[in-house]
């Protein structure tokens, strides 16, 4: 190959290198890929709940796959499963927005007292361990049956966890870039706005990730709680009362919506959002 | 106190100069720590004039970082005074530019050209098109014309703190601070910085006070050395260099007056051993 006949080693010949640049074996490449391994694991999945479904045979237990698909099919053309959807997801928008800016407000007031600090840390430290749902009860005797007392849960599950965050964030800004802001003849606002907010956005935005699946979380569960009353309930309504009708496949139907719903404001929402900001930046591998 | 040696074999202390452009009056300065208060400089004085290069030398732990700290603003004098054209200085300002020792000292969400023009903007100094246009120059002036458009993630640590001098240069300040800028580099890379600092400073004629441990970088790049000694920082003594001598590192005279700082900072530890600290 690469050598004289006599033995001694030649410097080998750009054509006997065989491979400069060669694109890999197709099937290395697709080994290679996330999305489709992790597709090929929902596939083996569905087939296993196919599968185990057909040999127990008891669609009012346990309905098949293919039942699930049928009755969301169903139910997202019919329109009642995008309506309750659309409800959850309204009050969703409602509650976290309130509760971002409240956490602003705190996270705030933290930063520019002491006072304002230790009250934060205190509230955090006592109020994040409590499940928002274990609020529920209060929230009916204080606010009655309605978006109020959902609306009430909801800010309790996001501002705690959303104010940490962006405090820690805040906190851990350094004091360089505190002072090449000050340097630059930066103070109030301004400040806040273009260097604490921008450094701090990190935590910021795990802080915003992690409010949104607990409130995603708990406007599910008080539904199931409250739409018992409410006409024009959301999801978790729409799981529970077809739970009561026995329809089985629709309360898979709706569970693996708010799968969905979870999943798609992670991939396209926020790591859209990471994509053009804190891994652009580097401040984020 | 012991009388403030200003004269030297190398330079010349010139009286009858005009007023200087940094006053600093018997500035002692303190720091907190988390249990201690610790007294940074006890009385230090020393004038800047324009276009001087000024170099705070000492070891550390003789507050030449504090005290560059308290000529931006960052720390108040607890004794004694800060003045910039005869004004106290009272706060950070960007007529003060900084470059920290740092690499982070760029705002990581900004590309270069936007950490250039940043405090150019942010301090209204100067407006939009102009502020890129001058960015533009001076990220020209530092050799990353190609990286302009790059984020500070994606550069070495030199070339980082190009960005920081171009940054602090472009917004022409009255007085250009330097903390130890080149002292988290290779020491390929700081003495290529050094160079390119000095050639900078040939086209640009700025005021730059510069703080250094290093003897050698404090001849090489200062035109007059403020030699301050430890726990807590005073001036030792005032050197009148005078001259720019970049790339000369190995000449006689180099030598000669490497020797003498030496003496004085070699000196002074010696006799505070004898003292029994």
């Amino acid at each position: 190959m690469g050598y004289d006949v006599d033995g001694i080693a030649a410097a080998p010949q750009p054509e006997e290198w065989k491979v400069v640049q060669r694109p890999l074996p197709l099937a290395v490449r697709l080994a290679a890929n996330g999305a489709l391994r992790r597709a090929l694991i929902l596939l083996a999945l569905a087939g296993l709940w196919q599968g185990y479904a057909a040999w127990a045979d008891n669609p009012l237990m346990f309905p098949s796959f293919v039942e699930t698909v049928q009755a969301l099919w169903a139910d997202a053309v019919s329109g009642v499963l995008i309506a309750k959807t659309g409800n959850s997801l309204r009050v969703l928008c409602l509650g976290y927005g309130i509760a971002v800016g409240l956490a602003a407000l705190m996270a705030g007031l933290a930063m520019t007292a002491r006072l304002g600090d230790d009250l934060l840390s205190t509230l955090t430290a006592m109020l994040n361990p409590l499940p928002a749902i274990a609020l529920l009860p209060l929230a009916l005797l204080w606010f009655g049956l309605g978006t109020p007392s959902i609306l009430f849960v909801m800010v309790h599950a996001v501002l705690w966890p959303l104010a940490l965050n962006a405090h820690a964030g805040f906190s851990g800004v350094s004091d360089i870039l505190r002072m090449a802001g000050r340097n630059a003849g930066l103070k109030g606002l301004p400040y806040i706005v273009h260097i604490l907010i921008p450094a701090a956005f990190p935590a910021i935005l795990t802080g915003l990730k992690v409010g949104w699946a607990f409130a995603w979380r708990t406007l599910i569960a008080a539904e199931l709680v409250f739409g018992v009353s409410s006409r024009s309930g959301g999801l978790g309504w729409y799981i529970f009362e077809n739970k009561n009708r026995l329809e089985t496949a629709s309360v898979f139907a709706g569970l693996s919506t708010v799968i969905l719903i979870g999943l798609l404001v992670d991939a396209l929402l926020f790591r859209t959002i990471e994509r053009h900001t804190v891994r652009k930046w580097g401040m984020l591998r | 106190m012991e009388a403030m040696p200003t004269g030297t074999p190398f330079g010349t202390v010139d009286a009858g100069r005009k007023p200087p452009l940094l006053h600093v009056e018997g500035a002692t300065l303190q720091y907190r720590t988390h249990r201690h208060l610790v007294t940074a400089t006890y009385r230090v004085g020393f004038d800047v004039f324009a276009a001087d290069r000024f170099i705070l030398l000492g070891p550390s732990g003789c507050g030449k970082s504090t005290l560059l700290k308290a000529i931006a603003g960052f720390v108040k004098p607890v004794e004694g005074g800060i003045f910039l054209h005869g004004r106290p200085v009272d706060r950070p300002g960007p007529d003060r530019m900084m470059v920290f020792q740092e690499f982070d000292q760029l705002l990581p969400w900004k590309t270069v050209r936007d950490n250039v023009a940043f405090p150019m903007l942010s301090s209204r100094k100067f407006g939009r098109r102009e502020a890129h246009e001058r960015a533009k120059r001076y990220i020209d002036l530092v050799n990353l014309g190609k990286f302009a458009a790059s984020y500070p993630h994606q550069l070495s640590g030199g070339m980082k703190q190009r960005v920081a001098i171009a940054r602090a240069m472009a917004m022409e300040p009255d007085i250009l601070l330097m903390d130890e800028p080149f002292a988290s580099l290779d020491a390929l890379t700081r003495r290529k910085m050094q160079d390119e600092l000095l050639a900078i400073w040939r086209q640009v004629r700025c005021t730059i006070v510069f703080v250094t441990h290093s003897i050698e970088e404090a001849i090489l790049l200062g035109s007059r050395i403020l030699v301050l000694s430890p726990h807590p920082g005073r001036v030792r003594a005032l050197w009148e260099t005078g001259r720019d001598r970049g790339g000369e590192a190995s000449s006689e005279e180099f030598r000669a007056l490497h020797d003498a700082i030496e003496e004085i900072l070699f000196g002074e530890s010696l006799m505070q051993e004898g003292a029994g600290i």
